[in-house]
């Protein structure tokens, strides 16, 4: 059904030539890349066959780093210098992990934890970027050209500090990022398109690293996520560790190398998968200097996994619970990511819903179509008509310290993005002239029990007896789930304002600087990269802002409308040079110029939508 | 398929009042659909998806929009925040925080509702929390019988309204401490 026929700038597909945009499963256990090519999502393969890239990277003496299955071969033998399940590290602080645990040498970071390496401390976000950078290059290989931008993955129930490190690290990696999309909706994208799903459906992803359970109402051209719930330090690698706990048990070994648990690890891995289709598997394990054999069968392992399977279970019952809704209004239950193979956790999951579970697309591809899928939508390659809305929700609570360590919450979990909200404040002493302002995210009620993602200071507050000044303290979420905080103190109309980001997120100069530093291109390449995109975007917007006027033209005058195409002349010319920076400055000052048409072509697209589907009724 | 039902004013504007913005009458009494038809109509044309094709301006433009409606779409769907919502606009706040004043016998039975839910919570008492939600719920019909009665009908009583919103609110507190102490 489509709603209005009125095409929007830039959404009408340019004749000439599609935009490559890609999707990105950034995994845990192994990432892919997918793109729609002749209509259809499909996944890329690297010139060996394989769409699978193991999220593993190896840091070599002399500065060469692997990624990918060359990698993951060293997983055992070379785990200091080999970094696997990087995602579990992401906008994380070193104090929440043990060296011992991880087999890591985990070092303290700023905001983030570190990796030491033979080549020296790595952030989590530079080794991701390392990934995402092999996935670019396989895309641009593939596709033979450029690409305008992705849609990166995350799981849902990823906070704000975890989504701007993968925002981070798609930058790091030369990625444009369309947009940061939920998982399971990616997956609800790729299967409700498949089979014209309508309903409501739940998502079931357990990946490598991660659990994520979202439910969704699916109507024509609207994918509506309604409740979303998850752990983000729960997946398949905890079934491992569970076997290997098992073992050590079994086998008195009370102490392990990091080497022998990096191998033990990996062999309880490929004992659980072939548990997938065999009812037990033997294997073989080097411990304390000895070769051992042990064999696993599916009711030992079934004892050893029960504890995690139930507590996804408890969280599919509380999202239900946020939904408001019945397990009997569920239509359907899509199974996403690998760990989901696990037969304990399919019986679990089809005993709980009372149905079996949805397995017919490939639970490890789904989630990168969906996001390819995605990424050729924003990159307006649909044609009005065949395209689709989405309606995500913020996955945790934001709020702010209080007195006494209290946390007042400003924006509930499960509130549909983007969203804006604003609380007010006041002092609490006499002629106070700054707030310490702390922005947390969680459900406890306690501080210390939820995540710190920011903390500034309002200066500059007119002294004032208590309780008199009106700090008004505004969140504003965008549709990647990203927060930026603003606070105003308005009493006495003396305004300041500060916006701030997640004390995790990387600033743009210092992305600026590890890009230079040549990360994942040599200088010149960025440079002559950096004019291209300067160039791509002002072609980008010169087209926009043409196929704005060619509809609403009619809301400037004369006189506004010489200035518009004066600038689009002067920007298409410039566009021919390759002063990069030049560009980049008349670009926004033609963004700037063009402030308030936007703004009147918005208010009448939204009095179209309100008056109905009669566009002749239009003033 | 439905339309909405009054005509938007000259033009819906970032400052309207969610109501206007939804072109729904204001008044307490709405169809749940037809409030969640416009959400998906209006946020059809606001979403900064939309727009990630176009200018920077348009994006921040449409992600301002699309946070409006969300937060409009939040308040009139939910009947509580809507009432709550309907005062403030007739210029009487429900002052949840500064005026905490109560009808005497509200405030008994309110009492005897929370010794009761703690009682359960001690005994772990599953049949119990279950007979104060019933008892709960069949008050909270009769408080929004009469919050509709107070603000739909003519003339509207808006003094009732405010009291009758803030024994709603006590309700769905304790509502949600059942919530959260069912074994």
């Amino acid at each position: 059904m489509a709603l209005l026929q009125i095409s929007e700038p830039g959404m009408s597909p340019a004749p000439h030539q599609r935009r490559l945009a890609v999707g990105i499963d950034l995994g845990t256990t192994h990432s892919l890349v997918a793109a729609v090519r002749s209509g259809a999502a499909e996944v890329l393969r690297d010139a060996d066959g394989q769409a699978l890239l193991p999220s593993v990277v190896r840091y070599l003496p002399g500065g060469e780093v692997r990624i990918g299955r060359p990698a993951l071969q060293a997983l055992a033998s070379d785990p200091h210098n080999t970094v696997a399940s990087v995602k579990r590290f992401m906008g994380r602080g070193s104090q929440e992990f043990s060296a011992e645990r991880t087999g890591y040498d985990i070092v303290d970071g700023e905001g983030m934890m570190r990796l030491r390496t033979v080549q020296g401390e790595v952030s989590p976000v530079e080794v991701s970027a390392q990934i995402l950078a092999k996935l670019r290059q396989l895309a641009e290989d593939v596709l033979g050209d450029d690409l305008v931008g992705a849609v990166i993955t995350v799981p849902a129930y990823f906070d704000d500090a975890q989504r701007q490190a993968t925002k981070d690290a798609a930058r790091l990696a030369g990625l444009n990022v369309l947009r940061l999309l939920n998982e399971p909706t990616a997956a609800a994208i790729a299967y409700g398109l498949d089979h014209a799903a309508e309903g409501v459906y739940a998502v079931y992803d357990l990946g490598g690293g991660t659990f994520d359970i979202s439910i969704l109402r699916l109507a024509k051209g609207v994918f509506e996520v309604v409740a979303t719930g998850g752990d983000t330090a729960l997946g398949g690698d905890d079934f491992d560790t569970a076997i290997v706990d098992w073992l050590q048990q079994e086998h008195g070994l009370a102490s392990l190398t990091a080497v022998e648990r990096r191998g033990l690890q990996v062999a309880a891995r490929q004992a659980r998968e072939r548990l997938t289709d065999a009812p037990s598997a033997e294997f073989i394990f080097q411990a304390g200097g000895r070769e051992l054999a042990a064999t696993l069968d599916r009711e030992q392992f079934a004892r050893l996994g029960q504890a995690l399977v139930q507590r996804t279970l408890a969280t599919v019952r509380r999202a239900l619970r946020d939904a408001d809704l019945a397990i009997d209004d569920v239509q359907g239950v899509v199974m996403v990511g690998g760990a989901t193979r696990m037969p304990l956790v399919r019986e679990a999951v089809g005993g709980v819903f009372g149905r079996e579970p949805l397995i017919n697309l490939d639970p490890d591809e789904v989630v990168a179509l969906g996001a390819a899928m995605q990424a050729n939508l924003l990159a307006g390659n649909t044609s009005p008509g065949d395209d689709w809305l989405l309606l995500d929700v913020i996955p945790l609570s934001l709020g702010l310290e209080t007195m006494g360590g209290l946390v007042e919450k400003v924006i509930a979990r499960n509130t549909t993005i983007p969203v804006a909200r604003a609380q007010e404040f006041t002092t609490f002493k006499d002629g106070q002239t700054a707030m310490a302002i702390h922005v947390v995210q969680g459900e406890r009620e306690l501080v210390a029990d939820c995540r710190s993602l920011a903390r500034f200071e309002l200066r500059d507050i007119p002294p004032m007896v208590a309780g008199a000044a009106r700090i008004e303290v505004t969140f504003q979420v965008d549709a990647d789930g990203l927060l930026s905080v603003t606070a105003r103190e308005q009493s006495s109309g003396a305004e300041a304002s500060i916006q701030v980001k997640p004390s995790y997120g990387l600033s743009d100069d210092e992305v600026t600087r590890m890009l230079s530093d040549g990360m994942c291109s040599a200088e010149a390449d960025m440079k002559a990269r950096g004019l291209r995109e300067q160039q791509v975007e002002a072609r980008r917007l010169i087209e926009a802002i043409r196929a704005a006027l060619a509809v609403d033209g009619d809301l400037l005058d004369a006189a506004e409308r010489g200035t518009v195409e004066t600038a689009l002349l002067e920007l298409a010319d410039l566009a021919e040079g390759d002063d990069a920076d030049r560009i980049r400055e008349r670009i926004e000052s033609v963004s700037a110029a063009t402030d308030s048409f936007a703004a009147r072509r918005m208010d009448r697209s939204i009095r179209a939508a309100l008056r109905g589907r009669n566009l002749d009724e239009l003033a | 398929m439905m339309s909405a039902t009054t005509e938007p004013g000259p033009g819906a504007r970032l400052d309207h009042d969610h109501f206007a913005l939804f072109g729904l009458p204001p008044r307490f009494q709405q169809d749940r659909g037809a409030i969640d038809h416009v959400w998906r109509e209006l946020q059809a044309k606001v979403h900064p998806d939309r727009y990630a094709a176009g200018s920077p301006t348009e994006r921040r433009i449409a992600m301002q929009w699309a946070s409006r409606v969300n937060e409009a779409h939040r308040v009139l769907r939910s009947p509580l925040l809507r009432a709550r919502y309907l005062c403030e606009l007739a210029g009487q706040p429900v002052q949840d925080e500064n005026n905490t004043a109560m009808a005497p016998a509200f405030l008994m039975q309110q009492l005897e509702w929370r010794e009761a839910i703690e009682a359960a919570r001690q005994a772990a008492d599953a049949a119990a929390f279950e007979r104060i939600e019933t008892e709960l719920g069949d008050a909270r019909r009769a408080l929004v019988a009469t919050v509709a009665q107070a603000l739909d009908g003519e003339p509207r009583d808006l003094p009732a309204a405010v009291a009758r919103v803030r024994e709603w609110m006590f309700l769905e507190r304790l509502l949600e401490e059942i919530d959260t102490h069912r074994p």
